[in-house]
């Protein structure tokens, strides 16, 4: 394991080499670009394993990956804004098809205006293409993340992509750890597909189906992306046994003792919860603490125990939030962050069993659900907790569109109006 | 560990598309007088329903495209439009 600084697109191009990929594909866009120039210099200079295919614009990236993922291939891309936009028909084709594409998706607001930098629009308005999506916060997690991503995709046959913010973390200098090629090899063994294009066999995949054929392996699709969850779970405390190092759960609390991925096994997602109520504080939390190593340790530096306000987000504003949170506390409002790094499946019974009764919680969006207040967190966050048995209340805007800065005055600010609204 | 497949796998048999001869509007006829053998027709022909040996045609697939009557350079294939039905 050694200690690197670099940009978030470097460690990602790092963790790719490592991920010992067949196949890429690649087209340049910004703020991308220099992971797909810094892959092509691994080529030119014989470091990667795999083939890297240069093509003519997004919808041929996607449709050679897709393509060469069929082979029994492991494959990456990365893109942003437009880029993923103009995939989306293969997108939909890559889910559908099963093949477990991984790919990176800086993010970037989407035209129109025209604009470079950073928001979610891009990835949250691909919800329904049947893909996984992860969010990243830092450096170590853009690099743990391209492992994970191949690690859940190889098993469960659905495509993953990786999101984070554009310049914010795709351009920024920050620390990480890499690992040795031993460990990663380890986790990631090569890909076992259950059936692969070959010219011998002579056959095609996905052709045309019936109604009722083709409802079925849709309905698998939709019944396969819910059981994700537990494999990603399992994928995160396998990586931290062979690393040794923390992983951030599915959601993330600030809170010392708080996880949201593990001990709510049972059902209706309330019962991780009972194990925090009557504790006030820490005692509950332990309970849960020891039970799978250290998930859930990484980056919790607040105070312990439960929260009175609870600020739900993604990508690298989660990481802002966090210092939000500890000004609020300051400030005699006891808050917690709660950092989303699984969206796709949306982990619903996590997030209600990381809420207290009684308690409120803010949801920061950097993106538009147009016809809808606010973003798409919100409406998955009261969605998710919609018919619990705690009385929760829930406020939420979105903020931060078109790379707007958040700096943690503003987030303060915004979060005391939101509560006003949470209560009214 | 072995693992499901996922989704429909194909390989190519005759009719796995259906009695596509039904999508036909007119069905080339070939005069064997005028054929010289020389197989443009065999190679162009996209649903593969020519025959090497004897050039025959299969109107149980053809879709009636057209093409080998294009490209055959003797004229010997003429497109006639389809009167009622099918064989």
């Amino acid at each position: 394991m050694s200690r690197q600084i670099a940009t978030g697109n470097a460690a990602c191009a790092l963790a790719v080499k490592a991920a010992n990929v067949d196949f890429i594909a690649a087209y340049p866009i910004t703020p991308q670009t220099t992971i797909s120039e810094k892959l092509a210099d691994y080529a030119a200079a014989g470091e990667l394993t795999g083939k890297y295919l240069t093509v003519e614009s997004e919808h041929s990236v996607m449709s050679a990956v897709a393509a060469a993922a069929a082979t029994g291939a492991r494959t990456f891309t990365a893109t942003s804004s437009q880029g993923l936009l103009y995939m989306n028909e293969i997108l939909h084709y890559a889910a559908g098809g099963r093949l477990p594409v991984v790919m990176v998706n800086v993010n970037r607001a989407v035209c129109a205006p025209w604009c470079l930098y950073a928001d979610h629009q891009d990835s949250v308005s691909q919800r329904d293409t049947g893909w996984l999506q992860f969010y990243c916060a830092s450096h170590q997690e853009i690099y743990d993340s391209i492992f994970l991503a191949y690690k859940v995709a190889e098993q469960v046959e659905i495509p993953v992509m990786i999101n984070y913010d554009g310049f914010l973390l795709s351009h920024s200098m920050l620390p990480f750890e890499t690992l040795e090629q031993e460990v990663i090899d380890n986790y990631l063994p090569v890909r076992q597909p259950a059936w692969r294009l070959h010219p011998l066999w002579g056959g095609t995949f996905s052709n045309v189906a019936a109604a009722a054929e083709y409802a079925a392996y849709r309905h698998k699709l939709a019944r396969d992306t819910r059981e994700a969850l537990p494999v990603i779970k399992a994928a995160i405390s396998e990586y931290e046994k062979l690393t040794g190092r923390p992983q951030p759960g599915l959601i993330q609390s600030s809170r010392r003792g708080q996880t949201g991925t593990e001990g709510q096994t049972g059902a209706e997602g309330q019962t991780g919860a009972e194990g925090q109520a009557g504790a006030e504080g820490q005692a509950g939390a332990e309970g849960q603490a020891g039970a799978e190593g250290q998930t859930g340790t990484e980056r919790q530096t607040g105070a312990e125990g439960q929260a009175q306000v609870y600020l739900l987000s993604m990508g690298s504003m989660a990481a802002e939030m966090e210092l939000a949170a500890e000004e609020l506390t300051r400030q005699g409002i006891s808050t917690a962050a709660l950092k989303l790094r699984v969206y796709r499946p949306f982990p619903a019974e996590e997030l209600a069993a990381l809420l207290p009764d009684g308690s409120a919680l803010i949801v920061l969006d950097r993106n538009l659900a147009y016809g809808h207040e606010g973003g798409v967190l919100l409406m998955e966050a009261r969605s998710a907790l919609y018919g619990c048995a705690k009385n929760i209340k829930i406020a939420g805007s979105a903020i931060g569109i078109g790379g707007q800065d958040l700096p943690v005055s503003l987030l303060v600010e915004e979060v005391r109006r939101l509560l006003e609204v949470a209560k009214a | 560990m072995t693992k499901e497949v996922l989704q429909p796998l194909a390989r190519p048999v005759a009719g796995a598309g259906g009695s596509t001869g039904t999508w036909r509007s007119q069905r080339p006829l070939l005069n064997k007088d005028k054929c010289t053998g020389c197989l443009l027709c065999w190679i162009y022909c996209p649903e593969a329903v020519i025959t090497r040996e004897d050039r025959s045609i299969d109107y149980e697939y053809c879709k009636g495209c057209g093409l080998c009557a294009r490209e055959c350079p003797a004229g010997a294939i003429t497109m006639i439009r389809e009167e009622s039905g099918h064989e």
